[in-house]
């Protein structure tokens, strides 16, 4: 085809064409460009041998490394397991009544929970732990069922109205009005009363025939005050705190249709440690009650007497 | 140097001057990368293990995936665990082939918009995928999902349930004949408490049947869509032991 020629001012080999007397250089390669070109495919080679490369009939080529990324995953896996074996095992060695007194193991116990609380709880509690409309903010002192760390691990473990276990916290209120317990009439004087407990609205007349049908029906689990019993998580209504809403359409819907919200059993899912941790972490969050806070018995008492 | 010799792939030219010819040999040398590259994963054990418990969506779960497709969920989110620390620790044990080996199309995804649903099912309640649904910043605050609140109104219509049936068993899900005869009783059975659902539930082990929207004398979009949800990676027990030791052990992947 063509003639090589050296083009004599560079005194490079041209291509060895030509148009209209222009001619195209043939520069070579530079050296470091060329043996870096050979020394990718030296790397290649040798990566398919010692690394899972090439498809065979069966299976593809095991590598002499001998590496999975499965494998990979289980060693870190182990590892982090190991970094965390004393903690989990001095957690399980203390009861939870006793973890206040160890500071350390509070203080890692929360930072635990922290990390367990983003990957379980927040779908429902929040991300800041202050729930929503049906699940409950953790970040209050207001409590259906008990804030000292064994209320708290009790109904993690056990869960709230979860069915099958045997355990856990359970109640029904009674849907007055879909059930046709109270007329329409009497379900609006009761929410009348109701809200003129936390001062929503000022106690009129409504709320006076509201209050003979509060101390019929609903004293025996949200006591004479109307300030909850946490034995049936019975949420107090003197308080400005209102789970499903405060405003007449929502305690309309409440006392007619009533709620039962569930919360999962945990222990199914996650171990006691982790249990724990959670349960640090939640008391920690500004609501947590010590074993001796009065109001609990208090509480107790109020509903005994109402029942 | 000079001279007359001629230059050593002087053939090259040829090929390069004649467009037709070009095309033959670029098709063959892609066809030659595709078969290294793509085919054997139709016979490798990588990518053919076999697993137990995966199983054939029920027709409500199909009907689910439909609107999940539909609706654009894989552009936010992905259904693929990667076998990382934070991944698992996040979303559960890393996703295996053949949990997605009925899935036609397959729903990996590649935008992690929205976290990875995966293993979604069992992991929250109905309650809570209908309020996430109907409004997701109400339980999420900081979530930039779009409301889907209509899928609770619309009622859920399938033109043609069998033919659906029958068309994926033609892809190879092994659907039975009982499955693709019964597919429409099916389809309505699942989301009603007062259906007799135990032969559904024995011909599609772990099936769930319940009322998932809260509304059980309406089989909404939501319905679908929940059943759908509800089941992603719970078919395969991953957490059990054996399975563990045995995933740990293996080579080549």
């Amino acid at each position: 085809m063509s003639v090589k020629k050296i083009d004599e001012p560079t005194g490079t080999e041209t291509m060895g064409h030509e148009w209209d007397g222009i001619e195209e250089l043939n520069t070579p390669l530079p050296t470091w460009w060329l043996w870096t070109f050979y020394a990718c495919i030296a790397f290649a080679i040798g990566y398919c041998v010692v690394y899972p490369a090439i498809p065979g009939l069966k299976e593809g080529s095991h590598g002499t490394a001998g590496w999975t990324s499965r494998g990979d995953l289980a060693k870190e896996m182990d590892a982090a397991k190991a970094a965390r074996a004393p903690v989990l095992a001095a957690l399980d060695a203390t009861p939870i009544e006793d973890l206040p007194k160890n500071a350390d193991l509070m203080a890692k116990a929360v930072a635990g929970g922290k990390a367990a609380f983003k990957v379980n709880c927040v779908p429902c509690h929040g991300s800041a732990a202050q729930g929503s409309v049906g699940f409950p903010n953790l970040n209050d002192d207001d409590w259906l069922w008990g804030g000292t760390l064994t209320d708290i691990q009790q109904t993690l473990t056990h869960g709230i109205r979860q069915p099958g276990d045997m355990e856990t916290r359970n109640s029904a209120m009674p849907a007055f009005g879909r059930d046709g317990i109270l007329k329409a009439a009497e379900v609006q004087d009761v929410v009348s009363y109701v809200r003129s407990l936390s001062g929503l609205e000022p106690a009129g007349a409504a709320a006076q025939r509201g209050s003979a049908l509060f101390a019929a029906n609903c004293v025996a689990c949200h006591g004479p005050e109307g300030k909850g019993n946490r034995m049936f998580g019975a949420p107090n209504l003197a308080d400005k705190i209102w789970l499903y809403g405060g405003d007449r359409v929502a305690i309309t819907n409440t006392v007619t249709n009533a709620h039962a919200g569930v919360m999962p059993a945990w222990n199914t899912r996650l171990d006691g440690a982790t249990i724990k941790m959670l349960a640090a972490y939640v008391h920690s969050l500004g609501g947590g009650e010590n074993f001796s806070q009065p109001a609990a018995p208090a509480a107790a008492e109020a509903a005994s007497g109402g029942q | 140097m000079s001279g007359q010799t001629k230059q050593p792939f002087a053939w090259h030219g040829a090929l390069e001057r004649n467009i037709t010819l070009l095309g033959v040999f670029a098709f063959i040398a892609v066809l030659f990368g595709g078969i290294i590259e793509i085919a054997p994963l139709f016979w490798i054990d990588n990518t053919i293990e076999k697993v137990k418990g995966v199983r054939p969506y029920t027709p409500l779960e199909q009907a689910g995936r439909d609107i999940y497709i539909r609706e654009g969920c894989y552009l936010c989110h992905s259904q693929m665990i990667r076998p990382f620390r934070d991944e698992t620790e996040r979303y559960g044990h890393y996703s295996l082939a053949a949990e997605s080996m009925y899935d036609h199309p397959f729903q990996w995804g590649s935008e992690r918009t929205g976290p990875d649903l995966a293993r979604v099912g069992g992991k929250y309640s109905d309650a809570w995928h209908v309020q996430h649904l109907t409004a997701p910043r109400s339980v999420v605050p900081e979530s930039i999902m779009p409301n889907y609140a209509f899928l609770a109104k619309n009622e859920l219509k399938v033109p043609d349930i069998q033919a659906e049936i029958k068309t994926l068993s033609l892809t190879g899900v092994p659907y039975t004949k009982e499955d693709l005869a019964k597919a429409a009783a099916d389809l309505k059975a699942q989301a009603d408490p007062n259906a007799d659902s135990a032969d559904l539930i024995k011909r599609y082990p772990k099936a769930q049947a319940r009322d998932f929207d809260g509304d059980p004398k309406k089989l909404s979009e939501m319905d679908a869509l929940i059943a759908y949800l509800q089941v992603l990676g719970t078919m395969v027990d991953t957490e059990s032991a054996a399975a563990q030791e045995h995933l740990a052990k293996e080579k080549g992947r």
